[in-house]
């Protein structure tokens, strides 16, 4: 994914393609914007929906993996023979087997490593992998495995890194190249300010964990093959395995139903899953492999940790006038990048800016794109600056980041945004928490201190325009929608079958939702980075209108009028000049003759010359306990421009599931490795890497739908959820925390162990 | 939740004791096998694991004779030989609670279970709240509050707040989050969760 990339160059061109004609995005709505429950709710609350790791196949083996414990080593010697006699044991893999002595890519990189590499660069790197006919089995044949290892010098921590001499993970070093973006000339910007602020800002490494575990089925007819993925895309792993098999397209078949979460970590095509194709080749026999929790932990992607610096200059009258940032992250031990300047260049009016960014290898597990990969680390720097500045020009945190709103991208070439909702996200946010009676009235003194905290945030990716979709119309006025995207838990499925609603009349139970299968639906992205409605809904309203243009025509000529004098009406055609007549679908004869009419829908090019990106302020009020150090956060407002409002029961889940995950990041997840003595993780599971529980999330809890009523971005006028509803979270919360405390907390998480230090260095240095 | 994760023998009186389970035990020697367990090595090295055991196991209302390796897990036993997939493997290691069935009405780790340890008791999932085709109260408050995203923990999302509606029928809200607590939603719909136990608390007879 270039999703972590998240420096644009300044030079993006606009979408040189025309803009889409005709179908602008609906006024009123009937079905789209109501409280849907899900369509495939029964299946998800019942135990009917097959997950992976539901899939049973006669004669299925299973497949386990074998990790180096060490995090940085060389298998010297292996010993196979026990576990190769052992019951059960189908096949052993190693980085001998001729047939698993395949390269392994990351990015655009070219093969930086082997499919099993015995220059072990992390903690979980892979050995061996072994099939057998039970789970236990193979279990007991990698325990039976003997390795002897070469353990060799490690690195876990990023200044540790980059000193002379720190061991390489990779040969050339550890330091890759600063990446450089600069617009204006800070020097000058600096100059100008009348405050100039410094900070360094630090986040932890965190881990995606959804609820179901890395898992793959593969099985082999001949030469075709069909993997059963809990997958984010089920058409980047049919291409990049039919790449890496040497297979035709058609010949990989890639199914992805259900799947139990991923947060960017099951967007690309995993080793494992490689391994079991190859098992199941091999041994003639489906495969399935279920990644254990522990490996979840340590080797199927992260959000890096980052060490940020941050330069800010302000005026006296708000404006902003310089801004300077120095990222070094490490997204472990291969390529995976640990950008994080976009915000920094594109959320607030600014013109001189300069971010560098650096990456650094460590040995640990390689970081994957985790919602909104960079922004909200660069929004726990950016936001709790931008509160300090505030304070020091004497200006209100909400007015000082309204002064700055921008209509346009300053790192496309101050392309206009199709709209801001920013302002309206501030506003309205800070009307339905009460902010300003809050800052004047809450108590900021005794042992439990009360505060309240502001942040922004935006996503900076528009999302492909590569969809299509297919709907049919069945005789008897049911339908049938055809997407390949997964829904991977935001309601996908549900919100596209809405369109079709809208569209067509036809109530949302009468519609059958078909996806996420590469051989039986048609193309659409992966399901990330906030694209999947963005993508996808345009292209399911173009299938859903051919359907209903072609049936009206065929209406028209059935009932002697002409189109114009009909309209379609729950699951009926209406005339609407005298005289006045009702048909129900099924009683169309043209329709019943046909059997089923057929619309395709192609997604249209972006809008030309325009930017379409959606935004956020979230308001938290927190109580820090000051002789515990811990912080319970009481309430909660967020306001999110995403464009419409698709469904307000699945937008309300997104929003507060992003601030739920926004909470884990700032105050309680990270990855700890034991860098002075093992290099190993010491945390690789939920007891201790804390993610938030129901206990966790504010009991209060408001989201609002700031629509612009953008009628440029898309012909549903939406824009994307997932990704801002997680970024200002953290942010928001560390602001809060100063409130109360008087104490900026710049390292994420803020565990109670790292506030009570800070409480307690207060207490003797007097507060701030 | 100490509740959660009290295992069945602990002695915890909301649980199965110690004493019940040796009473039980022994049952499932009465009722052949209605399942094939995997075939024993005709070559090879002895499975130090692999002694298969008697057990009858009630799941749903039903019984069912089984033979299993000792250290199998309920949730292995009702997931890969009883065809039960509704219970989740989150972790298999007793944090996250997607296994969560009812053995004798209360929640528990179906993963941190043997599925010794449940022989003649009577257990619950998430499929035996259904009535035929027709979803449960709670499922169907989960429905009507889209109290779930991916899907995955919410078989053992609905099975504790079953549990924790047959103890407390009109919990309050610190309760209910209480109550759930021992069950992780990485998705985060616990807001809606807290609003699916209310509303099943409602409409339950």
């Amino acid at each position: 994914m270039t999703l972590y990339d998240t420096t644009m160059p300044d030079d993006k061109p606009a979408d040189g393609q025309p803009a889409p004609a005709g179908l602008k995005p609906w006024g009123e709505t009937k079905v789209v914007g109501t409280r849907a429950p899900r369509i495939d709710a029964y299946e998800r609350v019942s135990g009917a929906a097959i997950y992976t790791q539901d899939i049973s196949l006669p004669g299925m083996l299973h497949a386990a993996i074998l990790r180096c414990p060490h995090p940085h080593a060389n298998v010297r010697r292996m010993d196979l023979s026990k576990a190769k006699n052992m019951p059960g044991v189908r096949a052993i893999l190693t980085h001998e087997s001729p047939s698993a002595d395949l390269p392994w890519f990351f990015g655009d990189k070219g093969p930086m490593s082997k499919l099993f590499d015995p220059h072990c660069r992390y903690e979980g790197d892979e050995v061996a992998a072994v099939a057998a006919d039970s789970p236990h089995r193979a279990w007991d044949a990698l325990k039976a495995i003997t390795v002897e290892y070469e353990e060799l010098p490690f690195v876990s921590e990023i200044e540790e890194a980059m000193k002379e001499g720190a061991p390489p993970v990779h040969e050339g070093g550890n330091r890759g190249r600063v990446r450089t973006s600069e617009r204006g000339d800070i020097a000058k910007g600096f100059a100008e300010a009348d405050v100039v602020l410094e900070e360094t800002y630090r986040t932890s490494c965190e881990l995606h964990t959804p609820m179901e575990t890395h898992a793959s089925v593969a099985q082999w007819d001949g030469s075709r093959l069909t993997v059963w993925d809990s997958t984010q895309g089920v058409f980047d792993v049919q291409k990049t395995l039919a790449q890496y098999f040497g297979l035709p397209s058609s010949s990989v078949r890639v199914i992805g139903h259900y799947m139990g979460g991923g947060f960017g970590s099951k967007l690309e095509l995993g080793k494992y899953t490689v391994i079991t194709a190859l098992l199941a080749r091999d041994t003639a026999l489906p495969v399935k492999i279920c990644l254990s929790r522990e490996e979840t932990f340590l080797c199927v992607g992260n959000r890096p940790a980052n060490i940020m610096q941050l330069k800010a200059g302000v005026k006296n009258d708000g404006t902003i006038s310089a801004l300077h940032l120095v990222n070094v992250g490490s997204g472990g031990a291969y390529p995976a990048g640990s950008g994080v300047g976009y915000l920094v260049q594109d959320l607030y009016l600014c013109r001189n800016v300069k971010v560098e960014e650096t990456n650094v290898f460590i040995n640990a597990g390689t970081a994957r794109a985790m919602r909104a990969p960079g922004f909200p680390q660069c929004a726990w720097a950016l936001e709790q600056m931008m509160d300090a500045l505030a304070s020091k020009i004497g200006m209100d945190p909400v007015e000082f980041r309204l002064k700055n709103v921008p209509a346009y991208s300053q790192t496309r070439n101050n392309t206009p945004f199709t709209t801001t909702g920013l302002k309206e996200c501030l506003t309205e946010g800070a009307r339905v928490f009460g902010w300003k009676e809050a800052k004047a009235t809450i108590r900021r003194e005794g042992t439990i201190r009360r505060g309240v905290g502001v942040a922004a945030g935006m996503w900076g990716w528009e999302g492909s325009t590569v969809s299509t979709a297919i709907v049919k119309l069945f005789a008897d006025g049911s339908a049938n929608l055809n997407i390949g995207a997964s829904d991977i838990g935001t309601g996908t499925k549900t919100v596209m079958a809405m369109v079709v609603a809208e569209e067509l009349g036809v109530p949302l139970e009468r519609i059958q939702v078909e996806n996420a299968d590469t051989a039986t639906t048609s193309f659409a992205p992966s399901s990330g980075g906030s694209q999947t409605v963005v993508a996808n809904s345009p292209a399911v309203r173009k299938a859903a209108v051919e359907v209903r243009t072609r049936l009206l025509e065929l209406a028209a000529e059935e009932l002697k009028c002409t189109v114009a004098d009909l309209s379609l009406n729950d699951g009926a055609i209406q005339t609407l000049t005298a005289p006045a007549r009702t048909v129900p679908l099924h009683e169309l004869q043209s329709l019943a003759q046909r059997e089923m009419l057929v619309g395709v829908g192609h997604r249209d090019p972006h809008p030309q010359g325009k930017i379409p990106l959606p935004f956020a302020a979230q308001f938290a009020e927190v109580e820090v306990n000051t002789r515990t150090g811990e912080t319970r956060i009481v309430k909660f407002v967020a306001a999110h421009d995403s464009g419409r409002m698709m469904n307000r029961l699945t937008f309300e889940n997104q929003v507060f599931g992003g601030i739920a995950m926004g909470i884990g990041f700032g105050t309680s997840e990270r990855r700890i490795l034991d860098a002075g003595q093992t290099g190993k993780m010491v945390n690789a599971n939920w007891h201790d890497y804390k993610i938030p529980t129901a206990v966790d999330v504010p009991p209060e809890h408001t989201c609002i739908s700031v629509d612009p009523h953008d009628t440029e971005c898309n012909n549903t006028g939406t824009k994307g959820l997932g990704e801002p509803a997680t970024i200002p979270t953290a942010a928001a919360i560390a602001n809060a925390i100063f409130d109360a405390t008087g104490i900026r907390v710049t390292q994420a998480p803020v565990t109670p162990m790292q506030l009570l230090a800070l409480l307690a260095g207060q207490e003797k240095g007097g507060r701030q | 939740m100490e509740e959660r994760r009290a295992e069945p023998h602990d002695g915890n009186t909301d649980g199965v004791s110690r004493r019940d389970f040796l009473r039980t035990i022994g049952v499932g020697t009465l009722e052949a096998a209605v399942l094939s367990a995997a075939p024993l090595p005709s070559e090879g090295a002895p499975a130090h694991t692999g002694d298969l055991v008697p057990l009858v196991l009630t799941v749903n209302g039903r019984r069912n004779a089984l033979e299993v390796e000792p250290r199998w897990t309920l949730l292995y036993v009702l997931r890969e030989k009883l065809g039960l997939t509704g219970a989740k493997p989150g972790c298999e290691r007793g944090e996250c609670g997607a296994c969560t069935v009812l053995i004798d009405g209360k929640p528990r780790y179906s993963c941190l279970t043997l599925a010794l340890e449940a022989d003649g008791h009577e257990i619950t999932t998430v499929e035996g709240l259904m009535q035929g085709e027709k979803l449960g109260q709670v499922q169907e408050a989960f429905v009507q509050e889209d109290a779930f995203q991916c899907g995955f923990c919410t078989p053992g999302q609905v099975i504790s707040a079953e549990g924790l509606l047959r103890k407390t029928p009109h919990p309050g809200v610190a309760e209910i989050r209480h109550g759930m607590s021992g069950n992780l939603c990485r998705c985060g719909a616990y807001d809606h969760i807290v609003k699916a136990v209310q509303h099943a608390s409602e409409i339950r007879k």
